[in-house]
C-alpha cells in the first residue's frame, strides 16, 4: 500500500466515523450547531488531516497520532471523575472559582464560592439550549473550518466543552480555574469546544490546566473562542501536564475590539505531543495581545508553539516571547507569524523565542515569519537556539556550587523571563516551583502521581 | 585509641597547612593544542602574598584558571597540590570548597540568576562541606550587610541578576564581596584592580586586607604597582611564556614599572 493511500485511509476512518455516528451527534444540539456541524464535515472532507506538505504542520506530524483505535465519546456519560481529583492538580491552593471537564464534557459541580453576578460558567451544550441566542452570536465565528483541518474536525463532533460570560464592566475578583480531565475506561479521541465572552469593559483571569488521570493514550482536539470586547482585559493561563501518550492539539481563537488587553501564559509541562495553535485578531484601535510560552521537553516529546498575530487596526501592541528547554531526543517548533494589514499604522509587534538544548540529539525548529503591509510599524523579532553558557556555568561551579545544581541554576534563570510574566502572585511562585521541579528531573505533577511518564 | 588518632590527624592537617599552602611543580597545560604555560614551579605557604606579572599574553589567566579548574585547559604535565591535597583530580568546586578562590579577570553577567540566591547557594555549600548547618535567613542577610559595607558595594547590586548590568568597578567589587562571603583560604586575584579608579581600587585592597590572615595566603596578578602599594607582596614573579622566568621581593614590581617589560624581553631573548 502506498504511503498516499494509507494517508488518505487514516482520514478515511475518521470520516466514516462520523457518517456511523452522525445521529448521535446531531441528537441533542441545536440548529445552529448542526448546520456548522455539517458544513465542517464537508471542509474536514475537503482538507484530511494535515500533513507535513502542509505549511503549517511543517514540524509536527499529526499521522501517527491519529492511527491508534480510539474510542469516541459523543454523549455525556455519567459523571465519573472524582471531585477530589482536582487535587491531582497542582495548583489548588490557588483561591480561584474551580470548575472541571472530563474528556471534553463540562462537569455540573458544586463550587465553594460565587462568581460575579450575571458571570456564566456552564457547560456550552447547555447554555446552546438555555440561551441560543447568546452563543449563536459567537459560534464558529473566527474559527475557521474551511482554512484549519483541525478546527474542521473539532467543529463536526463538537458537542460541549465551557462556556464563560462575564457582562459588561463586570470586574472577577477571583481567578477562574478550569481544570481538563482526561480519564476514560479506553484510548480515546477527545473533542473539546469551549466559548468564552467578555463584554465591553470586563476583566478576567481564567487559568486552565489539563491533565491526564490514567495511562491509556489520548488525543484531545480542542478549539477555544474568545471574544474580547472594548477595553475589556483578559488573563488567560495554561497549564499543560499530561503523560507522554497523550497528543494534545489546542486551538485558540482571539478577537480583541479596542483598548482590550489579552494576555496569554501556556506552559507546556508535561506531554506527548502538544500543537499550541494561538490566533490572535488585535480588531480594534489600541490593542495589546501578550503572548508567552514555556515549554518543558525531554525524551521523546514534541511541542509546537504556532502563533498568529493579525494587527487589524492602528495603534496596537503585541509581544510574544516563547522559550523551551529541550532534552533527550525531544523535538521543539516554534512558528510565529506577525501580520501588519494595511490600516495597522502605529503598530508595535516584537517577537522573541529562545530555546536550550541540554542535549546534542534535541532539535528545535523556529520560523518567525512577517507581513508588514503598513507603512509606520515597529517590528522586531529574534530566535536563538543554544546550550548552556559554559563560561557562566564555571564561573558558579568557581564558587562551591555543584555542577547540577549550578545548571539548574541556568536552567531556572534561562526561564525565568517567561515566569515573571505571570501576574497572579499565587500562580507565579507555583508555576516556579514546578519549574524547578520539572528542570529538577522531577515530574511537575501532582503530588501524588501514580503514573510512570515514561513510555 | 580513638581520641588519639583523631588528635594525630588534627594535628597532620595543621602541620601541612602550617608548611606550605600551594605547590605548583613544572606545570605544563595547553589549550586547543597550543602549548601555553611552559614548566610552571611555584610556591606559596600560608600568610604569603605573590604578586605575578608580565605582559599580556604571557599566561597568567591561564595560570589561574587552570588553578581554579576551568575544562578548556588541558593540563600536560606536572602537579599541583594545595593543602597536601592533589588539586588538579577535583571538580572545580570541591576546589572552592576546600578554599581556593579565583576573582576573575572578566566576570560573567549570568541574567536571571538572583545575586542574594547565587551568593546564599554558594555560602552553604562551604558550609555543608565544611559539615556545618546552613545559614538561616537572617543570618546570611547579617553576614550580606557586613561584607557589602567591607568593600562599599552598593545594596540595590544584590537585587539584580548576578553582574548583569554592572560597570566594570562594581563586577571588581562584586569579586572582592564574594571572596569576602566565602573566606578562602587562597586568594587568585586576576587583574582585579584593572579599570579600577584610584577610590575603587582602594576599596578593594582594604577588602582583601581585611581578610588577611597568617593561614591565608593570595596571589595578586597585575600589571600595576599603584595595587602593590596597598596590597604588599612577600615575593614578585614576572611571568613570560608561560614561564617564571623572574622572582624577586617587592622592590622588582618598582623596577618593572619603571623599566617595562622590554629589559625582560632581550634579556630572554625575543
Ligand atoms: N580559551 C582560550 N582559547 C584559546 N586561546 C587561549 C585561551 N585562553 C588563553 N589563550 C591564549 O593563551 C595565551 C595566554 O593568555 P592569558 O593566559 O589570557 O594571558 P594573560 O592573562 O597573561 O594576558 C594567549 O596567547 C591567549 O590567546
Ligand atoms: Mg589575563
Amino acid at each position: 500500500m502506498s504511503v498516499l493511500v494509507e494517508k488518505a485511509d487514516l482520514s478515511l476512518k475518521y470520516i466514516a466515523h462520523y457518517n456511523k455516528v452522525k445521529e448521535t451527534l446531531f441528537e441533542g444540539s441545536p440548529d445552529v450547531l448542526n448546520a456548522q456541524r455539517k458544513k465542517a464535515f464537508q471542509d474536514f472532507v475537503m482538507q484530511g488531516i494535515p500533513t507535513n506538505k502542509n505549511e503549517k504542520y511543517k514540524y509536527t506530524n499529526l499521522h501517527p497520532h491519529f492511527l491508534p483505535n480510539f474510542s469516541f465519546i459523543h454523549q455525556k456519560e455519567a459523571q465519573k471523575t472524582d471531585p477530589n481529583a482536582i487535587f491531582h492538580c497542582d495548583v489548588p491552593q490557588l483561591d480561584s472559582y474551580v470548575k472541571t471537564t472530563t474528556n471534553g464534557w463540562f462537569n455540573e459541580s458544586k463550587t465553594e464560592g460565587d462568581l460575579p453576578e450575571g458571570v456564566i460558567l456552564e457547560s456550552l451544550e447547555k447554555m446552546m439550549k438555555e440561551q441560543p441566542g447568546l452563543v449563536e452570536k459567537y459560534y464558529a465565528k473566527i474559527a475557521k473550518s474551511d482554512t484549519d483541518a483541525m478546527v474542521a474536525l473539532n467543529t463536526a463532533f463538537a458537542k460541549d466543552g465551557y462556556f464563560l460570560y462575564v457582562p459588561k464592566n463586570v470586574v472577577c475578583e477571583q481567578p477562574i480555574q478550569l481544570i481538563n480531565f482526561l480519564e476514560a475506561p479506553k484510548d480515546s479521541f477527545v473533542t473539546q469546544r469551549n466559548l468564552v465572552v467578555l463584554e465591553q469593559g470586563a476583566d478576567v483571569k481564567l487559568i486552565l490546566c489539563d491533565h491526564t488521570l490514567n495511562l491509556n493514550r489520548y488525543l484531545c482536539n480542542a478549539v477555544t473562542e474568545i471574544f474580547v470586547g472594548e477595553n475589556a482585559n483578559l488573563d488567560y493561563y495554561t497549564l499543560q501536564n499530561q503523560h507522554n501518550r497523550t497528543a494534545n492539539i489546542s486551538s485558540v481563537f482571539v478577537q480583541q475590539e479596542r483598548d482590550s488587553v489579552v494576555t496569554s501564559h501556556t506552559s507546556s509541562f508535561h506531554g506527548g505531543l502538544i500543537r499550541n495553535n494561538m490566533e490572535f485578531v488585535l480588531n480594534g484601535e489600541n490593542t495589546e495581545a501578550n503572548v508567552f510560552g514555556m515549554a518543558f521537553l525531554d525524551k521523546k516529546q514534541h511541542v509546537d508553539n504556532f502563533t498568529q498575530i493579525i494587527h487589524k487596526k492602528p495603534n496596537g501592541r503585541s509581544n510574544q516571547v516563547y522559550k523551551n528547554v529541550l532534552d533527550n531526543e525531544a523535538t521543539g517548533a516554534f512558528s510565529g507569524l506577525i501580520h501588519v494589514v494595511r490600516d495597522a499604522q502605529n503598530t508595535n509587534a516584537f517577537q522573541q523565542n529562545n530555546n536550550l538544548l541540554l542535549s546534542d540529539t534535541a532539535t528545535m525548529q523556529t520560523k518567525p515569519q512577517l507581513i508588514i503591509d503598513a507603512d509606520d510599524v515597529k517590528c522586531s523579532h529574534g530566535a536563538t537556539v543554544g546550550q548552556i553558557d559554559e563560561e557562566a556555568l564555571f564561573y558558579l561551579r568557581a564558587r562551591g556550587i555543584n555542577e547540577d545544581k549550578a545548571r539548574l541554576m541556568m536552567m531556572n534563570a534561562f526561564m525565568h523571563e517567561v515566569v515573571r510574566k505571570i501576574s497572579v502572585e499565587a500562580l507565579r511562585d507555583r508555576i516556579d516551583e514546578l519549574v524547578e521541579r520539572r528542570l529538577n528531573g522531577e515530574v511537575a505533577k501532582c503530588h501524588e502521581c501514580a503514573y510512570q511518564c515514561e513510555v | 585509641m580513638l581520641l588519639y588518632s583523631s588528635f594525630e590527624r588534627v594535628g597532620e592537617a595543621f602541620l601541612k597547612r602550617a608548611t606550605i599552602m600551594l605547590k605548583i611543580k613544572n606545570l605544563y597545560a595547553s589549550v586547543d593544542g597550543q602549548e601555553i604555560l611552559k614548566g610552571i614551579n611555584l610556591e606559596i605557604k600560608p600568610g604569603e602574598v605573590h604578586a605575578i606579572m608580565g605582559p599580556n599574553g604571557s599566561g597568567k589567566s591561564t595560570l589561574a584558571n587552570v588553578l581554579a579548574g576551568k575544562q578548556e585547559y588541558e593540563v600536560t604535565a606536572g602537579e599541583v597540590t594545595f593543602l597536601g591535597e592533589n588539586l588538579l583530580d577535583k571538580a572545580p568546586e570541591t576546589r572552592a570548597k576546600d578554599g581556593l578562590f579565583l576573582s576573575f579577570q572578566y566576570p560573567v553577567e549570568i541574567p536571571g540568576v538572583p545575586m542574594a540566591n547565587f551568593i546564599k547557594t554558594a555560602v552553604n555549600e562551604h558550609r555543608v562541606h565544611r559539615g556545618e548547618k546552613e545559614l538561616t535567613a537572617g543570618q546570611f542577610l547579617k553576614l550580606m550587610r557586613e561584607k557589602m559595607e567591607l568593600v562599599e558595594m552598593k545594596t540595590k547590586l544584590t537585587n539584580r541578576s548576578v553582574n548583569e548590568g554592572f560597570s566594570g568597578g562594581e563586577k571588581k567589587k562584586n569579586e572582592i564581596f564574594q571572596m569576602a562571603m566565602l573566606e578562602p583560604k587562597l586568594a587568585i586575584l586576576d587583574e582585579t584592580d584593572s579599570g579600577l579608579d584610584i577610590d575603587a581600587l582602594r576599596t578593594v585592597a582594604n577588602g582583601v586586607n581585611a581578610l588577611k590572615s597568617p593561614e591565608t595566603s593570595s596571589i595578586v596578578i597585575t600589571h600595576y604597582q599603584r595595587l602593590l602599594d596597598y596590597i604588599v607582596p612577600d615575593f614578585v614573579h614576572i611571568l613570560y611564556h608561560g614561564k617564571i622566568v623572574k622572582t624577586a621581593g617587592k622592590e622588582l614590581a618598582l623596577e618593572l614599572e619603571e623599566k617595562g617589560y622590554d629589559w625582560i624581553k632581550s634579556e630572554k631573548g625575543n
